[in-house]
């Protein structure tokens, strides 16, 4: 990686310290929530002929290399990916690895996720073949990347970043490679059915659409038509059968559990009730909830208040799971708009009711474009590894700066009427609620409310939500509050891990421009 | 690891546990040596944050019980100071050092003195040697919390979790909730109370009561330890009743002491006493319970129920616990957070008997401003009594915050 100076680095306007360049790209640093705004045209995906491709609409080739190889693979292309197969993904490594047997060199793999099962892009990365990865890395993967050994800079997107660096040209995708549950020989594919079913399959629209050439890999081939079809063969290049595309063990869960702890099981039922006495939960309301521990809970104690209410959801977004399945299939919500589908319910529900639909980073989350789903939900419960007392929030690193997690949805959630993070106040005697966020993933003006174990905290900017609670018997406290008990019981604020100075990947903002940077940890 | 007794080598202690699956407590183990100062190795969960701060406070409760030559190794997985202080404390007297010292975490300031008849519908139990279990006790809301130093603590950690009481009782904020603490049987109970007393609790439950004696014996030691270290507010009694003579006893326990707030049961040993198993329903220990609400009211004491163990069971707790307030009983014991609301439900008044007893309290009240010997409702007379119970209900509701 070129090493980056001084001189390199910008103040931007959240006070962050951000590269101008990444990946010898020039940067716009972070200028406040919609500042930046962008301007010129989409970028396009060449256009093709028809007698390029065989008449009876068979595009499948003997396998992944050949592929590959049709597609022109050279040293330096991007590879993408999509995540919808999570951590029993194989898709992604059987291209990087066809990649190496073809014997090219410097490929940017861009995943929109990757995965610990996913670290054998290490020794591919150490050997060459792969250049850097550009999407959220944990494990194994953000180790490498935080220890600066990979040769590019980490680039880390929200799920609509991702479709907006896509779509903008910021990211030039050279080959997608979509695998498909189920997949005809035309190109056409879906992730509802299949023995690898996962879903909505949305996050590979965006590849399918700007890609210059786009491989399906399936396991699953049926007879044209594939219907339903969320990614059209008119964008597919080739077709590929492997037996598994993935494990499915590892897709899907068989059942996604509830949190059994109390204290999380306590900060979901608080979450619910501030719902409830601030006035958000009522007929016709939204709400969207992510697919860990607190968030099934919270699911679980809203519909028990929804129902002691009367009240109806006009729409529920998802991470799907059975308990918002639950919510369609007993008439508490009109429709679940669905961006990830985490178990086989999920998939099950999908597959069968009209009123489970499938949504994709372009109609949920892009900001550059006419609007966006995400700034329609009337509340959002996110998670967070730390929150500072104005309010700005943490997801991807732990205060030693480690990479933790991606972004994911969690950025563009942040535009929901009342943005609530849902967390304990401290975790194995580690604070959550801090100075100074170690990595700046979320501005706290968009951040309104924190409900921990020990309070709820309301940030002073949402004078209606305070308002709106007055008289509640929510434990209502002020964020410096809970911060002075939890120093107390921990026995005094932690030391802060001290970071190097070389930046190893850069966070983007909703709008593409460089948030803060995360720095490297030896 | 887990070693709670000392090991073959001579003078090894050690106290706690460590692994991935251990939060919120640690390990250490202490090998005293001749010279050489102190040597102590650390691994720990919290490293970066929190290493230097374990590195000194291990330096300064080792100073503090006045070992000065040992090797230590520690192993912490995000143990909070006063629980690394227990720990510490305890390895070093299973490696025989420190005896008759203590250190005492700082302690938190705690509410006032507890009424002898405050409201106790629900104590949630809390296993002494689980430290990561106390911190957050309070929040769920129980009106008392019991730290239990007999039945849910292995007999060779019962030295470890009386520190570890101990220092909770200093240490950790409780915040409304009445602070109990169920020591061990006589004659161990006495040496659980040397380290407890001094902590002010609210209230000491004493196991499988049999005879009055026993009782004065708990309540001369608690005395004695009172005037020692001047401690002026009350320490309540409740006996916990667990056999057939416990419960032929019933009355003469109640009323061994004035200190006596409650009594109880505890329906595991009284059913393996008598030999039965226990059923849904209870029917089994249906004459021990009843005899338990009976001896309590007529010793001006409350009776409170056992605990429902079937954590998993919540049709049954509810069940349970409506015909245990049928009964007569005030409250009931809790193993599990989730049990708590589900009690309280049980044990609040239906809004009939609160619109009842606001109808005999409006009564009483305009009785008393026209002057009036006696109190009717409608056509009936209403008893004195009967006025106290309401009086009471009114207040128990506005407690539980159904009335204004």
């Amino acid at each position: 990686m070129t090493i980056l100076e001084k001189k390199d680095f910008v103040l931007n306007a959240a006070g962050r310290t951000v590269p101008k360049t990444a990946n010898e790209r020039r940067q716009t640093p972070y200028q406040g929530v919609g500042k930046f705004e962008a301007q010129g045209s989409k970028a396009a995906s060449p256009i093709r002929n028809a007698s390029g491709y065989s008449e009876n609409g068979d595009k499948r080739v003997a396998d992944l290399e050949t592929a590959l190889r049709k597609c022109g693979l050279r040293d330096g292309m991007v590879i993408s990916s999509h995540h919808h197969l999570r951590d029993g993904d194989r898709v992604a490594m059987m291209a990087l690895e066809a990649a190496e047997r073809i014997g090219v060199k410097d490929i940017v793999w861009f995943p929109s996720a990757s995965f610990p099962s996913q670290k054998g892009a290490i020794d591919l990365m150490a050997s060459g073949v792969v250049h850097h990865l550009e999407g959220s890395m944990n494990g194994p993967l953000g180790d490498y990347c935080t220890q600066g050994k990979m040769r590019g800079m980490g680039i880390l997107r929200s799920h609509g970043g991702r479709w907006q660096a896509i779509q903008d040209g910021e990211v030039h995708i050279d080959i997608a490679v979509i695998a498909a549950p189920t997949a005809d020989a035309f190109g056409n594919c879906d992730g509802s059915h299949g023995k690898s079913a996962c879903g909505s399959l949305g996050f590979a629209l965006a590849d399918s659409v700007y890609a210059d050439h786009v491989i399906v890999v399936t396991d699953n081939l049926v007879p044209f038509p594939c219907v339903p079809w969320q990614i059209q063969g008119n964008n597919v290049d080739y077709v590929v059968t492997v037996d598994s595309i993935g494990d499915p063990a590892r897709i899907v869960s068989g059942t996604t559990q509830i949190t059994r702890s109390p204290d999380r099981l306590r900060i979901a039922e608080l979450v619910a009730a501030f719902l409830r006495d601030a006035g958000i939960m009522r007929n016709g309301f939204s709400f969207q909830a992510g697919a860990g521990g607190i968030s099934l809970a919270f699911i679980s104690y809203l519909k028990q208040m929804m129902k002691a209410a009367g009240v109806k959801a006009r729409f529920v977004r998802g991470g799907s799971t059975k308990y918002l399945v639950e919510l369609l299939e007993e008439s508490l919500t009109d429709y679940i708009l669905d961006g990830q589908t985490f178990d086989l319910d999920g998939v099950r529900s999908i597959a069968n009711n009209p009123r489970h639909v499938a949504t994709s980073p372009f109609t949920s989350y892009n900001y550059h474009g006419k609007g966006n789903f995400a700034s329609l939900v009337d509340a959002v419960v996110l998670g967070a590894t730390e929150v500072d007392l104005s309010f700005n929030a943490n997801v991807v690193t732990h205060s030693d700066g480690r990479l933790l997690h991606g972004i994911g949805g969690w950025q563009n959630c942040l535009a929901a009427g009342c943005t609530i993070l849902a967390v304990p106040s401290f975790r194995d005697r580690i604070p959550i609620i801090v100075d100074e966020v170690t990595s700046l993933c979320g501005p706290g003006e968009l951040i309104d409310v924190v409900v921990t174990e020990r309070g709820i905290a309301i940030n002073p900017l949402r004078q209606d939500l305070i308002d709106a609670v007055k008289g509640s018997k929510l434990p209502i406290r002020s964020l410096q509050e809970i911060k002075a008990e939890v120093e107390r019981i921990c026995g005094g604020k932690p030391r802060r891990p001290k970071l190097g100075d070389r930046a190893v990947a850069i966070i983007k903002w909703i709008d593409g421009t460089v948030l803060d940077s995360v720095w490297q940890v030896t | 690891m887990n070693m709670g007794i000392e090991t073959a080598t001579k003078g090894i202690g050690e106290a706690g546990h460590h692994g991935p699956e251990i939060r919120s407590d640690l390990h250490v183990r202490i090998e005293p040596r001749e010279s050489g100062g102190l040597e102590i190795e650390l691994e720990s969960r919290v490293k970066p944050y929190y290493g230097d701060a374990i590195r000194q406070q291990a330096q300064d409760v080792l100073a503090s019980l006045g070992v000065r030559h040992a090797q230590v190794s520690i192993h912490d997985e995000g143990a909070l100071p006063f629980v690394i202080a227990a720990r510490i404390e305890t390895a070093a007297l299973r490696a025989g050092l420190g005896v008759g010292t203590s250190v005492l975490p700082n302690r938190v300031s705690n509410p006032g003195p507890s009424p002898r008849d405050r409201m106790r519908r629900s104590r949630l139990y809390v296993p002494g040697s689980e430290p990561k279990y106390f911190v957050n006790a309070a929040l769920h809301g129980a009106d008392a919390i019991i730290l239990d130093l007999e039945d849910s603590v292995h007999p060779n950690e019962k030295d470890a979790a009386r520190v570890l009481v101990r220092n909770a009782l200093r240490a950790v904020d409780f915040l409304q909730c009445e602070r109990m603490v169920r020591i061990n049987q006589l004659p161990l109970g006495l040496e659980d109370l040397q380290q407890i007393v001094p902590e002010s609790p609210d209230v000491i439950l004493i196991p499988k009561v049999e005879s009055a004696d026993q009782v004065l014996v708990v309540a001369q030691k608690i005395a004695e330890i009172k005037d020692n270290y001047g401690i002026a507010r009350p320490i309540w009694l409740m006996p916990i009743l667990e056999s057939a003579l416990g419960i032929v006893k019933a009355y003469e326990i109640a009323t061994a002491s004035p200190e006596i707030a409650a009594l109880t049961i505890g329906l595991e040993d009284y059913t393996a006493d008598l030999g039965v198993a226990k059923t849904a329903t209870g029917t089994e220990s249906l004459f021990a319970r009843q005899r338990i609400v009976n001896a309590a009211h007529a010793a001006g004491v409350q009776p409170i129920d056992s605990v429902f163990g079937d954590v998993g069971d919540i049709e049954g707790l509810h069940a349970w616990s409506l015909s245990s307030r049928v009964m007569g009983f005030e409250g009931m014991g809790c193993v599990h957070p989730l049990q708590i609301p589900i009690v309280h439900q049980a044990f609040a008044p239906t809004p009939a008997e609160i619109e009842r007893a606001r109808n005999i309290v409006a009564a009483y009240h305009e009785a008393e401003r026209k002057g009036l010997g006696v109190i009717t409702l409608g056509s009936k007379m209403i008893d004195a009594p009967v006025v106290q119970r309401a009086l009471k209900l009114i207040t128990r509701a506005r407690a539980m915050g159904l009335v204004e």
